[in-house]
Protein backbone atom coordinates (compact mmCIF):
# COMPACT_ATOMS: atom_id res chain seq x y z
CA UNK A 1 0.00 0.00 0.00
CA UNK A 2 1.12 3.40 -0.79
CA UNK A 3 0.01 7.21 0.24
CA UNK A 4 0.96 10.43 -0.23
CA UNK A 5 1.28 13.14 1.85
CA UNK A 6 1.98 16.71 1.32
CA UNK A 7 4.61 18.22 4.00
CA UNK A 8 6.47 21.67 4.14
CA UNK A 9 9.82 21.74 3.23
CA UNK A 10 11.90 23.75 5.44
CA UNK A 11 14.90 23.14 3.42
CA UNK A 12 13.50 21.49 0.28
CA UNK A 13 15.36 18.20 -2.00
CA UNK A 14 14.94 15.25 -3.02
CA UNK A 15 15.55 11.56 -0.97
CA UNK A 16 14.43 8.15 -0.74
CA UNK A 17 15.11 5.44 1.57
CA UNK A 18 13.64 3.55 4.68
CA UNK A 19 12.20 4.99 7.66
CA UNK A 20 13.37 5.09 11.40
CA UNK A 21 10.61 6.68 13.68
CA UNK A 22 10.87 7.25 17.11
CA UNK A 23 7.99 9.40 19.23
CA UNK A 24 10.72 10.52 21.51
CA UNK A 25 12.93 13.44 20.49
CA UNK A 26 17.01 13.21 20.04
CA UNK A 27 19.67 15.51 21.03
CA UNK A 28 21.97 14.71 18.02
CA UNK A 29 25.03 16.15 20.67
CA UNK A 30 25.71 12.78 22.45
CA UNK A 31 23.04 10.95 20.30
CA UNK A 32 24.65 10.64 17.32
CA UNK A 33 27.71 9.10 16.32
CA UNK A 34 29.41 11.41 12.94
CA UNK A 35 31.53 8.76 12.28
CA UNK A 36 29.15 6.18 11.81
CA UNK A 37 25.81 7.86 11.55
CA UNK A 38 25.22 5.28 14.68
CA UNK A 39 22.14 6.68 17.08
CA UNK A 40 24.52 6.80 20.35
CA UNK A 41 21.82 8.10 22.99
CA UNK A 42 21.98 4.82 25.25
CA UNK A 43 17.96 5.94 27.05
CA UNK A 44 16.50 6.51 23.16
CA UNK A 45 14.40 3.90 21.68
CA UNK A 46 16.55 4.32 18.51
CA UNK A 47 20.17 2.96 20.32
CA UNK A 48 22.27 1.19 17.89
CA UNK A 49 20.03 1.76 14.98
CA UNK A 50 22.44 3.67 12.20
CA UNK A 51 20.09 6.24 10.49
CA UNK A 52 23.05 7.53 7.78
CA UNK A 53 20.71 7.53 4.58
CA UNK A 54 17.50 6.52 6.17
CA UNK A 55 14.70 8.98 6.67
CA UNK A 56 14.88 9.94 9.85
CA UNK A 57 12.02 11.04 11.77
CA UNK A 58 11.58 12.57 15.09
CA UNK A 59 9.46 14.92 16.28
CA UNK A 60 11.72 17.74 17.35
CA UNK A 61 15.44 17.77 18.10
CA UNK A 62 16.16 17.69 21.97
CA UNK A 63 18.25 19.62 24.42
CA UNK A 64 22.08 20.60 23.27
CA UNK A 65 22.83 23.58 20.76
CA UNK A 66 25.48 21.13 19.55
CA UNK A 67 22.93 19.41 17.88
CA UNK A 68 23.06 21.52 14.74
CA UNK A 69 26.70 21.24 14.72
CA UNK A 70 26.84 17.14 14.86
CA UNK A 71 24.45 16.65 11.71
CA UNK A 72 26.81 19.54 9.71
CA UNK A 73 29.87 17.33 10.57
CA UNK A 74 27.81 14.37 9.59
CA UNK A 75 26.40 15.74 5.87
CA UNK A 76 30.32 16.25 5.32
CA UNK A 77 31.51 12.69 6.67
CA UNK A 78 28.49 11.27 4.55
CA UNK A 79 26.55 9.85 7.53
CA UNK A 80 23.90 12.03 7.87
CA UNK A 81 20.50 10.88 7.44
CA UNK A 82 18.83 11.03 4.09
CA UNK A 83 16.54 13.41 4.93
CA UNK A 84 15.08 14.44 8.56
CA UNK A 85 10.89 14.42 9.29
CA UNK A 86 9.78 16.61 12.09
CA UNK A 87 6.44 17.77 13.28
CA UNK A 88 6.28 21.02 13.65
CA UNK A 89 9.31 23.57 12.48
CA UNK A 90 12.38 21.92 14.50
CA UNK A 91 15.66 25.13 13.41
CA UNK A 92 18.21 22.80 14.67
CA UNK A 93 18.04 19.83 11.89
CA UNK A 94 17.35 22.69 9.63
CA UNK A 95 20.34 24.88 10.20
CA UNK A 96 22.70 22.01 9.72
CA UNK A 97 21.48 21.76 6.47
CA UNK A 98 21.20 25.73 5.62
CA UNK A 99 25.19 25.79 6.65
CA UNK A 100 26.06 22.46 4.80
CA UNK A 101 24.55 24.54 1.67
CA UNK A 102 26.90 27.73 2.25
CA UNK A 103 29.72 25.68 3.11
CA UNK A 104 29.99 23.11 0.71
CA UNK A 105 26.99 23.10 -1.64
CA UNK A 106 25.00 20.39 -0.52
CA UNK A 107 21.46 19.82 1.46
CA UNK A 108 19.10 17.20 2.78
CA UNK A 109 15.65 17.58 2.87
CA UNK A 110 14.05 18.61 6.66
CA UNK A 111 10.98 18.77 6.80
CA UNK A 112 7.85 19.60 8.74
CA UNK A 113 4.51 17.11 8.82
CA UNK A 114 1.27 17.71 10.64
CA UNK A 115 1.23 15.36 13.84
CA UNK A 116 -1.46 13.26 11.75
CA UNK A 117 0.61 12.76 8.93
CA UNK A 118 3.42 11.83 11.75
CA UNK A 119 1.72 9.25 13.70
CA UNK A 120 0.92 7.37 10.33
CA UNK A 121 4.91 6.72 9.84
CA UNK A 122 5.89 3.13 10.85
CA UNK A 123 9.20 2.12 11.09
CA UNK A 124 10.43 0.45 7.64
CA UNK A 125 8.15 2.60 5.54
CA UNK A 126 9.85 3.67 2.27
CA UNK A 127 9.68 7.40 2.22
CA UNK A 128 10.05 9.08 -1.49
CA UNK A 129 10.40 12.90 -1.14
CA UNK A 130 10.08 15.70 -3.86
CA UNK A 131 11.37 18.84 -4.06
CA UNK A 132 8.02 20.67 -3.49
CA UNK A 133 7.82 18.09 0.20
CA UNK A 134 5.44 15.93 -1.43
CA UNK A 135 5.80 12.81 0.22
CA UNK A 136 5.34 9.06 -1.75
CA UNK A 137 4.95 6.56 1.59
CA UNK A 138 5.09 2.97 0.66
CA UNK A 139 4.10 0.44 3.95
CA UNK A 140 6.44 -2.60 4.30
CA UNK A 141 3.58 -4.84 3.04
CA UNK A 142 3.72 -3.85 -0.30
CA UNK A 143 7.88 -3.54 -0.29
CA UNK A 144 8.24 -6.91 0.72
CA UNK A 145 5.61 -9.29 -0.16
CA UNK A 146 4.95 -12.29 1.96
CA UNK A 147 6.82 -15.40 0.36
CA UNK A 148 3.99 -17.66 -0.35
CA UNK B 1 11.33 27.28 18.00
CA UNK B 2 7.77 25.19 17.57
CA UNK B 3 4.97 26.57 14.98
CA UNK B 4 2.41 25.27 13.08
CA UNK B 5 2.87 23.00 9.69
CA UNK B 6 0.75 24.86 7.89
CA UNK B 7 2.84 27.40 5.96
CA UNK B 8 1.32 30.84 6.56
CA UNK B 9 2.49 33.21 4.20
CA UNK B 10 4.22 36.11 6.20
CA UNK B 11 6.29 38.87 4.56
CA UNK B 12 9.42 39.02 6.36
CA UNK B 13 10.14 42.98 6.84
CA UNK B 14 13.99 43.66 6.25
CA UNK B 15 15.55 46.62 7.88
CA UNK B 16 17.66 49.09 5.74
CA UNK B 17 20.32 47.77 7.49
CA UNK B 18 19.45 44.22 7.09
CA UNK B 19 19.27 45.30 3.18
CA UNK B 20 22.65 46.97 3.67
CA UNK B 21 23.99 43.45 5.20
CA UNK B 22 21.89 41.22 2.55
CA UNK B 23 23.44 42.61 -0.09
CA UNK B 24 27.09 42.50 1.22
CA UNK B 25 27.86 46.32 1.79
CA UNK B 26 28.94 45.40 5.12
CA UNK B 27 31.41 42.67 3.57
CA UNK B 28 31.06 38.82 2.61
CA UNK B 29 30.90 37.35 6.04
CA UNK B 30 28.44 39.33 7.55
CA UNK B 31 26.20 39.32 4.30
CA UNK B 32 26.54 35.49 4.48
CA UNK B 33 25.78 35.41 8.31
CA UNK B 34 22.78 37.78 7.00
CA UNK B 35 21.50 35.12 4.43
CA UNK B 36 21.68 32.71 7.49
CA UNK B 37 19.39 34.40 9.67
CA UNK B 38 16.95 35.94 7.13
CA UNK B 39 16.70 31.97 5.86
CA UNK B 40 15.85 31.48 9.41
CA UNK B 41 13.39 34.01 9.53
CA UNK B 42 11.39 32.64 7.21
CA UNK B 43 11.68 28.87 8.10
CA UNK B 44 9.80 30.42 11.46
CA UNK B 45 7.49 32.70 9.50
CA UNK B 46 8.14 35.94 11.27
CA UNK B 47 7.40 39.56 10.05
CA UNK B 48 10.69 41.03 11.40
CA UNK B 49 14.17 40.53 13.12
CA UNK B 50 14.72 42.10 16.29
CA UNK B 51 18.24 43.77 18.00
CA UNK B 52 20.07 42.17 20.46
CA UNK B 53 22.59 43.63 22.69
CA UNK B 54 24.90 40.20 23.67
CA UNK B 55 25.89 36.89 22.55
CA UNK B 56 27.23 33.49 23.80
CA UNK B 57 28.51 31.61 21.00
CA UNK B 58 28.83 27.91 21.43
CA UNK B 59 29.40 27.13 18.16
CA UNK B 60 33.92 27.53 19.09
CA UNK B 61 33.38 23.98 20.35
CA UNK B 62 35.42 21.54 17.58
CA UNK B 63 33.74 18.87 16.36
CA UNK B 64 35.37 17.97 13.32
CA UNK B 65 36.00 19.41 9.98
CA UNK B 66 32.84 20.75 8.99
CA UNK B 67 32.47 23.21 12.08
CA UNK B 68 36.63 24.09 12.05
CA UNK B 69 35.89 24.94 7.69
CA UNK B 70 32.99 27.17 8.82
CA UNK B 71 34.12 29.58 11.75
CA UNK B 72 37.51 29.93 9.16
CA UNK B 73 35.16 30.66 6.35
CA UNK B 74 33.58 33.53 8.28
CA UNK B 75 36.99 34.36 9.18
CA UNK B 76 38.79 34.58 5.45
CA UNK B 77 35.48 36.76 4.80
CA UNK B 78 36.10 39.41 7.42
CA UNK B 79 33.36 38.49 9.63
CA UNK B 80 33.25 40.45 13.42
CA UNK B 81 31.17 40.22 15.79
CA UNK B 82 28.94 43.52 16.75
CA UNK B 83 27.75 42.73 20.15
CA UNK B 84 30.28 41.66 23.50
CA UNK B 85 30.31 37.88 22.47
CA UNK B 86 31.38 35.44 25.10
CA UNK B 87 32.63 32.10 24.53
CA UNK B 88 31.76 28.24 25.45
CA UNK B 89 33.68 25.71 25.74
CA UNK B 90 36.35 24.95 23.11
CA UNK B 91 37.55 21.37 22.07
CA UNK B 92 40.40 21.29 24.15
CA UNK B 93 42.05 22.65 27.36
CA UNK B 94 44.69 24.79 25.04
CA UNK B 95 47.45 25.20 27.86
CA UNK B 96 46.88 21.60 29.21
CA UNK B 97 45.92 18.97 27.10
CA UNK B 98 48.93 17.66 26.72
CA UNK B 99 48.48 16.22 29.86
CA UNK B 100 45.34 13.87 29.32
CA UNK B 101 44.58 11.42 26.21
CA UNK B 102 44.06 14.42 23.20
CA UNK B 103 45.03 13.34 19.72
CA UNK B 104 47.35 16.71 19.15
CA UNK B 105 45.89 16.38 15.80
CA UNK B 106 42.91 17.34 17.22
CA UNK B 107 44.28 19.61 20.00
CA UNK B 108 46.08 21.51 16.88
CA UNK B 109 42.10 21.77 14.47
CA UNK B 110 40.82 22.69 18.10
CA UNK B 111 43.08 25.18 18.78
CA UNK B 112 42.75 26.56 15.19
CA UNK B 113 39.32 27.02 16.21
CA UNK B 114 39.41 29.04 19.12
CA UNK B 115 41.63 31.15 17.15
CA UNK B 116 38.86 31.84 14.64
CA UNK B 117 36.48 32.50 16.82
CA UNK B 118 39.16 35.40 18.82
CA UNK B 119 39.81 36.52 15.27
CA UNK B 120 36.16 37.28 15.24
CA UNK B 121 36.36 39.30 18.33
CA UNK B 122 34.80 37.30 20.63
CA UNK B 123 35.65 37.22 24.20
CA UNK B 124 37.73 34.08 25.20
CA UNK B 125 35.52 33.54 28.75
CA UNK B 126 35.69 29.68 27.68
CA UNK B 127 32.83 28.39 29.44
CA UNK B 128 29.24 26.96 29.61
CA UNK B 129 28.72 28.71 32.64
CA UNK B 130 29.04 32.63 31.48
CA UNK B 131 26.31 33.32 33.74
CA UNK B 132 29.52 33.25 36.31
CA UNK B 133 31.40 35.94 34.63
CA UNK B 134 31.47 39.23 34.94
CA UNK B 135 29.52 39.19 31.51
CA UNK B 136 26.39 38.08 32.80
CA UNK B 137 23.26 39.63 31.12
CA UNK B 138 20.50 41.64 32.79
CA UNK B 139 17.04 40.76 33.53
CA UNK B 140 14.83 42.19 30.50
CA UNK B 141 17.95 42.28 27.60
CA UNK B 142 17.28 40.71 24.68
CA UNK B 143 20.73 38.13 23.92
CA UNK B 144 21.36 35.28 21.67
CA UNK B 145 23.01 32.39 23.28
CA UNK B 146 23.97 29.45 23.08
CA UNK B 147 24.88 25.67 25.09
CA UNK B 148 21.28 24.43 26.45
CA UNK B 149 22.42 25.22 30.32
CA UNK B 150 23.22 28.82 29.49
CA UNK B 151 20.16 29.34 27.96
CA UNK B 152 17.98 28.29 30.64
CA UNK B 153 20.06 29.80 33.22
CA UNK B 154 19.86 33.35 31.40
CA UNK B 155 16.11 32.61 30.46
CA UNK B 156 14.53 31.21 33.70
CA UNK B 157 17.25 32.86 36.37
CA UNK B 158 18.11 36.18 35.38
CA UNK B 159 15.04 36.69 32.96
CA UNK B 160 16.76 37.59 29.67
CA UNK B 161 15.54 37.28 26.87
CA UNK B 162 16.90 34.22 24.10
CA UNK B 163 15.58 31.62 21.85
CA UNK B 164 17.59 28.36 22.47
CA UNK B 165 20.41 29.18 19.76
CA UNK B 166 21.98 26.03 17.94
CA UNK B 167 25.74 26.60 17.75
CA UNK B 168 26.69 28.04 14.09
CA UNK B 169 23.46 30.44 14.20
CA UNK B 170 24.80 32.18 17.53
CA UNK B 171 28.05 33.82 15.66
CA UNK B 172 25.54 34.64 13.19
CA UNK B 173 23.66 36.67 15.47
CA UNK B 174 26.55 37.57 16.90
CA UNK B 175 27.89 39.22 13.61
CA UNK B 176 24.55 40.64 12.50
CA UNK B 177 23.52 41.84 15.65
CA UNK B 178 19.57 40.51 14.23
CA UNK B 179 17.82 37.36 15.16
CA UNK B 180 14.67 36.37 14.30
CA UNK B 181 11.79 37.71 16.58
CA UNK B 182 10.45 34.50 17.93
CA UNK B 183 10.61 31.84 20.68
CA UNK B 184 11.18 33.24 23.54
CA UNK B 185 12.39 36.46 22.76
CA UNK B 186 8.61 37.58 23.01
CA UNK B 187 6.71 38.03 26.15
CA UNK B 188 3.81 35.65 25.18
CA UNK B 189 6.39 32.76 24.48
CA UNK B 190 7.58 33.06 28.26
CA UNK B 191 4.05 32.37 29.73
CA UNK B 192 4.59 28.84 31.92
CA UNK B 193 2.79 25.57 29.85
CA UNK B 194 3.30 22.59 32.61
CA UNK B 195 2.39 22.90 35.86
CA UNK B 196 4.07 20.86 38.54
CA UNK B 197 3.07 20.70 41.98
CA UNK B 198 5.46 19.62 44.58
CA UNK B 199 3.51 17.38 46.82
CA UNK B 200 4.44 16.22 50.40
CA UNK B 201 8.37 16.86 49.54
CA UNK B 202 9.83 17.42 52.91
CA UNK B 203 11.69 20.97 53.37
CA UNK B 204 14.91 18.58 54.20
CA UNK B 205 14.76 16.65 50.94
CA UNK B 206 14.86 20.49 49.36
CA UNK B 207 17.63 21.18 51.30
CA UNK B 208 19.36 18.48 49.63
CA UNK B 209 21.83 19.59 46.94
CA UNK B 210 20.62 16.48 44.59
CA UNK B 211 17.11 17.84 44.51
CA UNK B 212 18.07 20.31 42.15
CA UNK B 213 19.59 17.98 39.51
CA UNK B 214 17.16 15.45 40.37
CA UNK B 215 14.30 17.61 39.76
CA UNK B 216 15.54 19.02 36.72
CA UNK B 217 16.12 15.95 35.42
CA UNK B 218 12.41 14.79 35.97
CA UNK B 219 11.27 18.25 35.09
CA UNK B 220 13.19 17.86 31.03
CA UNK B 221 11.30 14.42 30.91
CA UNK B 222 7.80 15.72 31.44
CA UNK B 223 7.92 19.15 29.90
CA UNK B 224 9.61 18.41 26.32
CA UNK B 225 9.76 21.80 24.98
CA UNK B 226 6.88 23.22 26.82
CA UNK B 227 8.00 25.93 29.77
CA UNK B 228 7.76 24.29 33.10
CA UNK B 229 6.49 25.78 35.82
CA UNK B 230 7.30 24.41 39.67
CA UNK B 231 5.13 25.28 42.66
CA UNK B 232 5.49 24.46 46.50
CA UNK B 233 9.59 25.33 46.75
CA UNK B 234 10.09 26.43 50.47
CA UNK B 235 13.52 27.31 50.46
CA UNK B 236 15.62 29.81 48.28
CA UNK B 237 17.85 27.92 46.43
CA UNK B 238 21.10 29.10 45.16
CA UNK B 239 22.41 29.90 42.45
CA UNK B 240 24.66 26.84 42.20
CA UNK B 241 21.43 24.71 42.62
CA UNK B 242 19.73 26.39 40.23
CA UNK B 243 22.52 26.07 37.84
CA UNK B 244 21.63 22.44 38.47
CA UNK B 245 18.65 22.13 38.02
CA UNK B 246 18.73 24.21 34.64
CA UNK B 247 21.45 21.69 33.13
CA UNK B 248 19.47 18.81 34.15
CA UNK B 249 16.34 19.83 32.68
CA UNK B 250 18.25 21.17 29.23
CA UNK B 251 19.67 17.29 29.43
CA UNK B 252 16.66 15.56 29.74
CA UNK B 253 14.40 17.76 27.49
CA UNK B 254 14.71 21.08 25.50
CA UNK B 255 13.87 23.12 28.87
CA UNK B 256 14.88 26.64 27.65
CA UNK B 257 12.45 28.65 30.19
CA UNK B 258 11.44 27.58 33.81
CA UNK B 259 9.51 29.50 36.49
CA UNK B 260 10.03 28.88 40.16
CA UNK B 261 7.24 30.45 41.66
CA UNK B 262 8.55 32.96 44.33
CA UNK B 263 11.57 32.23 43.19
CA UNK B 264 12.62 33.28 39.79
CA UNK B 265 12.23 36.93 38.29
CA UNK B 266 9.16 36.34 36.18
CA UNK B 267 7.50 34.18 38.45
CA UNK B 268 6.26 36.28 42.09
CA UNK B 269 3.02 34.48 41.47
CA UNK B 270 1.33 31.37 40.11
CA UNK B 271 -0.60 33.83 37.48
CA UNK B 272 2.50 35.85 36.66
CA UNK B 273 4.60 32.79 35.94
CA UNK B 274 1.55 31.31 33.57
CA UNK B 275 0.76 35.04 32.10
CA UNK B 276 -2.62 34.41 33.62
CA UNK B 277 -3.54 31.36 31.19
CA UNK B 278 -4.63 28.00 32.37
CA UNK B 279 -1.76 25.56 32.77
CA UNK B 280 -1.85 22.83 29.42
CA UNK B 281 -0.78 19.97 32.03
CA UNK B 282 -0.61 19.94 35.89
CA UNK B 283 1.24 17.01 37.68
CA UNK B 284 1.40 16.54 41.47
CA UNK B 285 5.61 15.45 41.75
CA UNK B 286 5.88 13.29 44.94
CA UNK B 287 8.97 11.50 46.78
CA UNK B 288 8.13 8.25 44.26
CA UNK B 289 8.44 10.23 40.87
CA UNK B 290 11.87 11.74 42.64
CA UNK B 291 13.21 8.80 43.57
CA UNK B 292 12.53 6.88 40.59
CA UNK B 293 14.51 10.28 38.43
CA UNK B 294 16.98 9.97 40.86
CA UNK B 295 17.92 6.24 40.27
CA UNK B 296 17.74 6.76 36.53
CA UNK B 297 20.86 8.95 36.94
CA UNK B 298 23.16 6.30 37.57
CA UNK B 299 23.55 3.50 35.28
CA UNK B 300 26.85 1.83 37.33
CA UNK B 301 27.03 -1.13 38.95
CA UNK B 302 28.37 1.00 42.00
CA UNK B 303 31.28 -1.29 42.82
CA UNK B 304 34.36 -0.01 40.94
CA UNK B 305 35.51 3.48 40.90
CA UNK B 306 37.74 4.99 38.13
CA UNK B 307 36.95 8.74 37.96
CA UNK B 308 35.12 11.38 39.63
CA UNK B 309 34.08 14.51 37.76
CA UNK B 310 33.15 17.37 38.87
CA UNK B 311 32.19 20.65 37.50
CA UNK B 312 29.70 20.30 34.89
CA UNK B 313 28.24 22.85 34.41
CA UNK B 314 31.88 24.56 35.42
CA UNK B 315 32.74 24.71 38.70
CA UNK B 316 32.20 28.18 40.58
CA UNK B 317 33.97 30.05 43.17
CA UNK B 318 31.50 28.68 45.86
CA UNK B 319 31.97 25.62 44.63
CA UNK B 320 35.46 25.23 45.10
CA UNK B 321 34.89 26.73 48.30
CA UNK B 322 32.86 23.82 49.16
CA UNK B 323 34.82 21.11 47.83
CA UNK B 324 38.19 22.35 49.57
CA UNK B 325 36.48 22.29 52.59
CA UNK B 326 35.02 18.93 52.19
CA UNK B 327 38.57 17.65 51.28
CA UNK B 328 39.87 18.64 54.89
CA UNK B 329 43.41 17.38 54.20
CA UNK B 330 42.43 14.01 53.50
CA UNK B 331 43.61 12.34 50.11
CA UNK B 332 42.39 10.47 47.05
CA UNK B 333 42.75 6.59 46.68
CA UNK B 334 45.32 6.17 44.13
CA UNK B 335 43.58 4.11 41.53
CA UNK B 336 40.70 6.99 41.07
CA UNK B 337 41.14 10.32 39.12
CA UNK B 338 39.55 13.25 40.55
CA UNK B 339 38.40 15.97 37.72
CA UNK B 340 37.15 19.01 38.57
CA UNK B 341 36.18 21.01 35.06
CA UNK B 342 36.17 24.98 35.11
CA UNK B 343 37.47 27.89 33.87
CA UNK B 344 40.51 30.23 33.60
CA UNK B 345 39.07 32.77 35.54
CA UNK B 346 37.76 30.79 38.24
CA UNK B 347 40.44 28.41 38.31
CA UNK B 348 42.46 31.79 39.10
CA UNK B 349 40.24 32.99 41.91
CA UNK B 350 40.24 29.55 43.72
CA UNK B 351 43.93 29.77 43.57
CA UNK B 352 44.00 33.53 45.28
CA UNK B 353 41.79 31.98 47.61
CA UNK B 354 44.23 28.53 48.72
CA UNK B 355 41.16 26.41 47.26
CA UNK B 356 43.82 24.73 44.77
CA UNK B 357 46.33 23.87 47.27
CA UNK B 358 43.70 21.86 49.06
CA UNK B 359 42.58 20.17 45.88
CA UNK B 360 46.38 19.72 44.80
CA UNK B 361 47.06 18.27 47.89
CA UNK B 362 43.98 15.94 47.80
CA UNK B 363 45.89 14.29 44.31
CA UNK B 364 42.63 16.54 42.48
CA UNK B 365 43.39 18.16 38.65
CA UNK B 366 41.31 21.31 37.21
CA UNK B 367 40.71 20.82 33.42
CA UNK B 368 39.72 24.82 31.76
CA UNK B 369 38.30 26.10 28.74
CA UNK B 370 36.76 22.57 27.94
CA UNK B 371 34.99 19.39 29.89
CA UNK B 372 35.21 15.52 29.33
CA UNK B 373 31.94 15.93 27.26
CA UNK B 374 33.71 18.18 24.75
CA UNK B 375 37.36 17.15 24.18
CA UNK B 376 39.00 13.46 23.84
CA UNK B 377 40.76 14.00 27.08
CA UNK B 378 40.08 10.77 29.10
CA UNK B 379 41.91 7.55 28.52
CA UNK B 380 39.71 4.69 26.96
CA UNK B 381 39.97 2.31 30.37
CA UNK B 382 37.80 4.65 32.20
CA UNK B 383 34.70 2.84 32.50
CA UNK B 384 32.82 3.79 35.91
CA UNK B 385 32.28 7.05 37.12
CA UNK B 386 30.92 8.97 39.39
CA UNK B 387 29.52 13.01 39.47
CA UNK B 388 26.99 14.85 41.21
CA UNK B 389 26.46 16.25 37.90
CA UNK B 390 22.64 15.10 35.85
CA UNK B 391 23.91 16.36 32.91
CA UNK B 392 27.17 14.80 33.03
CA UNK B 393 25.14 11.25 33.82
CA UNK B 394 22.82 12.27 31.21
CA UNK B 395 25.46 12.04 28.45
CA UNK B 396 28.47 10.09 29.64
CA UNK B 397 26.90 7.13 29.08
CA UNK B 398 26.20 7.22 25.25
CA UNK B 399 28.97 9.71 24.48
CA UNK B 400 31.78 8.16 26.13
CA UNK B 401 30.71 4.90 27.01
CA UNK B 402 30.78 5.53 30.49
CA UNK B 403 28.45 4.03 33.17
CA UNK B 404 27.62 6.48 35.80
CA UNK B 405 26.86 6.72 39.43
CA UNK B 406 25.37 9.76 40.64
CA UNK B 407 25.91 11.02 43.98
CA UNK B 408 26.19 14.91 46.19
CA UNK B 409 29.88 16.46 46.22
CA UNK B 410 30.52 14.60 49.66
CA UNK B 411 29.61 11.24 48.44
CA UNK B 412 32.09 12.16 45.59
CA UNK B 413 34.66 13.21 47.78
CA UNK B 414 34.22 10.32 50.04
CA UNK B 415 34.20 7.85 47.25
CA UNK B 416 37.81 9.26 45.57
CA UNK B 417 39.14 8.71 49.24
CA UNK B 418 37.80 5.19 49.56
CA UNK B 419 38.50 4.30 46.13
CA UNK B 420 35.15 2.91 45.60
CA UNK B 421 31.50 4.07 45.61
CA UNK B 422 30.19 4.99 48.85
CA UNK B 423 26.51 7.02 48.91
CA UNK B 424 24.58 8.51 51.57
CA UNK B 425 21.16 7.34 50.10
CA UNK B 426 19.00 7.91 53.21
CA UNK B 427 17.71 10.41 51.78
CA UNK B 428 15.79 8.79 49.04
CA UNK B 429 14.76 5.43 51.24
CA UNK B 430 12.50 6.79 53.51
Amino acid sequence: MAYVIQSRPLVAGCAEGEVLLSDKPLSFWGGYDSLTGEIIDRRHPLSGEFAAGKILALPFSRGSSTTTAVLLESMRGGTAPAAILTIGVDTFYALASIVAEELFNETIPILSLSPADFERLKNGDTAKISQSGEITISTQAEKEPAAR
Amino acid sequence: MDQSTTSKKVHLYLSDYDRELLAGERGPGAQMSMRIIVRMAEILGVERLIDIEAAHIDSSLYMGAATLEFAEKLVDLGAKVSVPSTLNVSGVDEHGWMHWAVPPDWAENAKRQMRAYQEMGCIPTWTCAPYQTEFKPKFGQQIAWGESNAIVFANSIIGARTERYPDLLDICAAITARVPAAGLHLEENRAGQVLLRLKEVPDRVQRHESFYPVLGHLMGKISGEKNPVVVGMEVEPEWDQLKALGAAAASSGTVGLFHLVGITPEAPTLEDAFQGNEPEQEIDVTMDHLREAWRELSTASGRELDLVVLGCPHFSLAEFERLALLLDGQEKHKDVEFLVNSNRTMRALADEEGYLRSLEAFGGVVTVDTCPLATPMLSPDIDEVMTNSAKYSYYAPGMLDERVVFGTLEDCVLSAVEGRVVRDESLWHT
